[in-house]
């Protein structure tokens, strides 16, 4: 059986080497200082996707990503591993989005691109560490979903049995199809890049990339269909201007503070459940908790 | 999230050498094979940045999963049950990596499934998979038993064997046997022709890595009665027929994760490669001189790991209240051990160069007539890889043996425990300077390039190249060095004496050696400055190593060669 699988990917800072000037004096991310890496998480969907991919030859992997044009290096890294085409979802409206309006504008994307058997994505981002966008977009496509996945153990008659990873253990799910997985790190990691579809792919642009180039290699890659990787817009997902980039994102950031940890003295409590609501009290009161 | 090919930029250096666009010219044929494949290179650069690229994966595998996995690998070992040979558990996460990648089979041509890489890039990657796992590469490198194939199998053998080795599948090369090793006129496994011209192989075979492989290349006596290497005939046996046993595998010091297997052979069918009787003379030749490259890799890889690890342990450990490294005593050792490594990787990589430069004009030989010129280069050039190959491979595994003790040496008491990785280079390295010909066996096929003069041609040719204003009094140092070199040949030439000859051979190839080397890191030191110590370090070691040799050779008189020989 052949399955149309949907992969999202995002293009993140590599936030896991940070250094001091990771962050700017107005408290944003100094993305020039971290490399932009394609998210762990979603490195591990793909490689699930791939599995269902040589268990069921003949099937398609599209890798969805939102972001800045230069996100199309997601998608060449996701092809030089065995997807087989990719989408880059970029439009200035879409930029400053929080969750919601992200996974409204991919959730519309996806809707376009249709006819799909399940979606995977990484459970999180490690810029934004949400897991929002995943559960959020089969909540607006009304798809079942399957969150901390570590493995797709088995799909079969409209199907899909997964293993959970939780806090305590691992659960097995059956869900049907079409319906969203998202993958948990502690899943198998990506293959490495293939190195016939590296020297054969490593030509492929979206149509901005391209239009950087020089005439003569931009005729080289309208000769190469398979060279050319989708674009798309606000426009033509048809996203409501309302629902997305900085209109359709409630959350606003008021501020961000550098913590500092000062740990204090040690405190000691008696077996006594005054005193341990006592300090509940204190913790929540102090932001810590809750 | 380490990559063995990106951390060290000497390998960008050595890449990128300026025959290289003679030798992916001709690979590529013009850069005539994009019409026809997808991922052929269109011009120079694109084929560069494809190497590059793609070193770069390996780099990543390497440094990923493949170093992070030899303790294990080291620790469990392979075993054998049921006349199978086993890998450890890790093994098959590292195969099933490089096949995913598509890195088997990276030399053989696009039409056959390859990747249609030269020899250089190719050994690049041998050089940085044995950095990351010195074991392992022996079951990845066995991909070189294709070239043999390629270059001696028929057109069918082609193409139902050499895509399956790009899939992935293993080899071997069996050669081997109990009363057979550096002797492999003795091979007595015996092929035997059916009726239907068919043969089966009956014997039993030792000491082979990798020998329950998906596909051997097997040495075996096809001509009754005959005793010698005259009798002998290439076979390829192909695993999914059956007959081939695993009776035990060795219990070895070191490359504990790659299988070293005794066969027994069963009337297992085989195919004959090639013509009868040209097995050893011809076949088994030039599948050794693959091999050699390929352990001549390994050994740098191990120099470069023995370095690392050296280096790593010296800035870290204090002693006295500082780095031990600050110590002179300790410093010296690195910088030894890093122009040794730096001077056997340009030996390396200078080897590879000829070995493609000569076998790329034998394969474009099989299309057309070559003309005179191209006659001449391929002759010019095998002759320059026959030379070299034995050094490389030589003087490459006894510095890697030399790096590793130095290695332990300088982690003390700890680097005696098991707890880091040096005592496993130690063992690992062990092999080195043994198989495929040990370091007296690569004496013997060096020395007559020492009395014919190919070394001493190759040596002027060097010394002819200009270099820079400040490079200029290490140039005329090495010219003096040559001329003792050239007196010590002519003092040894003129006893007349073979037996002489040999006793001596090791110290003149050794000479010769130096002397190579020395200039190539001359050469390295003029295009890139980052060489400039190991070359200075590395001369001072040479000059040393050369005045030495000329002053036994100078004062030993012929008549103590009694006290040697006879026990």
């Amino acid at each position: 059986m052949s399955l149309n699988i949907i992969v999202l990917a995002k293009q993140v800072p590599d936030t896991r080497n940070v250094g001091k000037d990771a962050m700017k004096a107005d408290g944003t991310i100094n993305r020039a200082a971290l490399p932009a890496i394609f998210n762990p998480e979603d490195l591990n969907a793909l490689e699930q996707a791939l599995r269902l991919k040589d268990a069921n030859p003949g099937s398609t992997i599209t890798v969805l990503t939102m972001g800045l044009p230069k996100a199309a290096e997601v998608i060449r890294e996701a092809i030089y591993r065995g997807a087989d085409n990719g989408i880059v979802l970029t439009d200035r409206p879409l930029g400053g989005a929080d969750t919601l309006a992200t996974s409204y504008s991919l959730a519309q994307a996806i809707r376009k691109i249709g006819n799909y058997d399940i979606i995977l994505g990484g459970r999180q981002a490690i810029d934004g560490d949400t897991a929002q966008v995943g559960p959020q977009i089969a909540e607006k496509l009304g798809l079942p979903q399957v969150t901390y996945a570590e493995e797709i153990l088995d799909l079969a008659d409209g199907k899909v049995t997964v293993r959970r990873r939780l806090e305590h253990g691992v659960e097995t799910v059956k869900a049907p199809l079409p319906c969203v997985v998202t993958v948990n790190g502690s899943a198998a990691e990506c293959r490495p890049r293939n190195a016939r579809r590296l020297m054969k792919y490593k030509y492929a642009v979206s149509p901005s990339e391209k239009a950087a180039l020089d005439a003569a290699r931009q005729a080289f890659v309208d000769e190469r269909p398979y060279l050319q990787l989708s674009e798309w817009g606000a426009a033509f997902i048809e996203a409501d201007p309302e629902q997305i980039g900085f209109p359709g994102s409630p959350t606003k950031v008021k501020t961000v503070e550098n913590v500092v940890f000062t740990a204090k003295d040690a405190r000691r409590l008696d077996n006594d459940d005054a005193q341990i609501e006592e300090l509940i009290k204190e913790l929540i009161t102090n932001h810590t908790i809750g | 999230m380490a990559n063995f090919y990106t951390d060290n930029p000497d390998l960008r250096h050595h890449l990128s050498h300026p025959l290289m666009r003679r030798i992916v010219e001709l690979r590529e044929r013009n850069y005539t094979e994009a019409e026809r494949f997808d991922y052929a290179p269109l011009d120079f650069d694109d084929a560069m940045d494809n190497y590059d690229r793609v070193l770069e994966v390996v780099g990543e595998i390497c440094g990923d999963i493949i170093a992070p996995n030899a303790e294990a690998v080291d620790h469990q070992g392979a075993s054998c049950s049921d006349g199978r040979a086993h890998y450890a558990d890790a093994t098959h996460i590292n195969l099933d990596a490089c096949r995913k990648a598509g890195l088997m089979g990276m030399a053989m041509p696009r039409r056959l499934g390859g990747l249609n890489f030269p020899i250089t890039p190719y050994i690049m990657a041998a050089d940085i998979v044995s950095r990351a796992d010195t074991g392992f590469e022996n079951l990845w490198g066995l991909q070189d038993c294709a070239e043999t194939l390629y270059e001696f199998g028929s057109q069918d053998q082609h193409e139902r064997f050499i895509p399956r080795v790009c899939q992935g599948e293993t080899m071997s090369m069996d050669l081997t046997e109990p009363d057979a090793g550096s002797d492999l006129q003795s091979v007595m496994l015996k092929a035997s022709q059916l009726p239907d011209g068919s043969w089966v192989l009956n014997g039993v075979k030792r000491f082979i890595t990798n020998g329950d492989s998906d596909i051997h290349l097997v040495l075996a006596r096809s001509e009754e009665g005959t005793k010698d290497g005259r009798g002998l005939s290439m076979f390829v046996y192909d695993k999914r027929n059956g007959g081939v046993n695993v009776r035990r595998i060795e219990n070895k010091m070191g490359i504990k994760g790659s299988p070293t297997c005794e066969l027994v052979y069963k009337n297992a069918p085989a195919e004959l490669v090639g013509s009868r009787r040209m097995g050893l003379i011809k076949y088994v030749m030039a599948l050794m001189n693959g091999a050699r490259l390929g352990i001549a890799a390994q050994s740098v890889g191990v120099s470069e790991i023995a370095y690392r690890e050296a280096l790593g342990y010296a800035r870290e450990r204090r002693q006295f209240g500082k780095a031990i490294i600050e110590f002179p005593a300790v410093a010296e050792m690195l910088s030894v051990m890093k122009a040794k490594l730096d001077a056997s990787r340009s030996l390396l990589y200078e080897c590879a160069r000829f070995v493609d430069m000569y076998k790329v004009l034998d394969d474009i030989s099989r299309e057309r007539k070559l003309t005179d010129e191209e006659r001449a280069e391929r002759k010019h050039y095998n002759r320059l890889a026959d030379a070299l190959t034995p050094m490389a491979k030589g003087m490459g595994s006894e510095y890697c043996n030399q790096n590793a003790y130095d290695c332990i040496q300088i982690h003390g008491g700890s680097g005696f425990m098991k707890d880091y990785a040096c005592e496993r280079i130690y063992r690992d390295a062990r092999i080195t300077s043994i198989y495929e010909g040990t370091t007296q066996l690569q004496v013997v096929a060096a020395i007559r390039h020492v009395t014919t003069g190919t070394y001493r041609e190759l040596i002027d040719s060097y010394a002819a190249r200009p270099v820079k204003a400040e490079l200029q009094a290490v140039h005329d140092r090495l010219v003096a060095l040559t001329e003792v070199y050239s007196e010590a040949v002519k003092a040894v030439e003129a006893v007349g004496d073979t037996k002489y000859t040999d006793f001596m051979a090791r110290r003149l190839v050794e000479m010769a050696g130096d002397l190579v080397m020395a200039y190539l890191l001359l050469d390295d030191a003029n295009r890139n400055d980052s060489f400039t110590a190991s070359l200075h370090v590395y001369v001072n070691l040479a000059a040393s190593e050369i005045t030495r040799h000329s002053e036994f050779i100078k004062t030993f008189d012929p008549a103590q060669l009694a006290y040697y020989t006879e026990k």
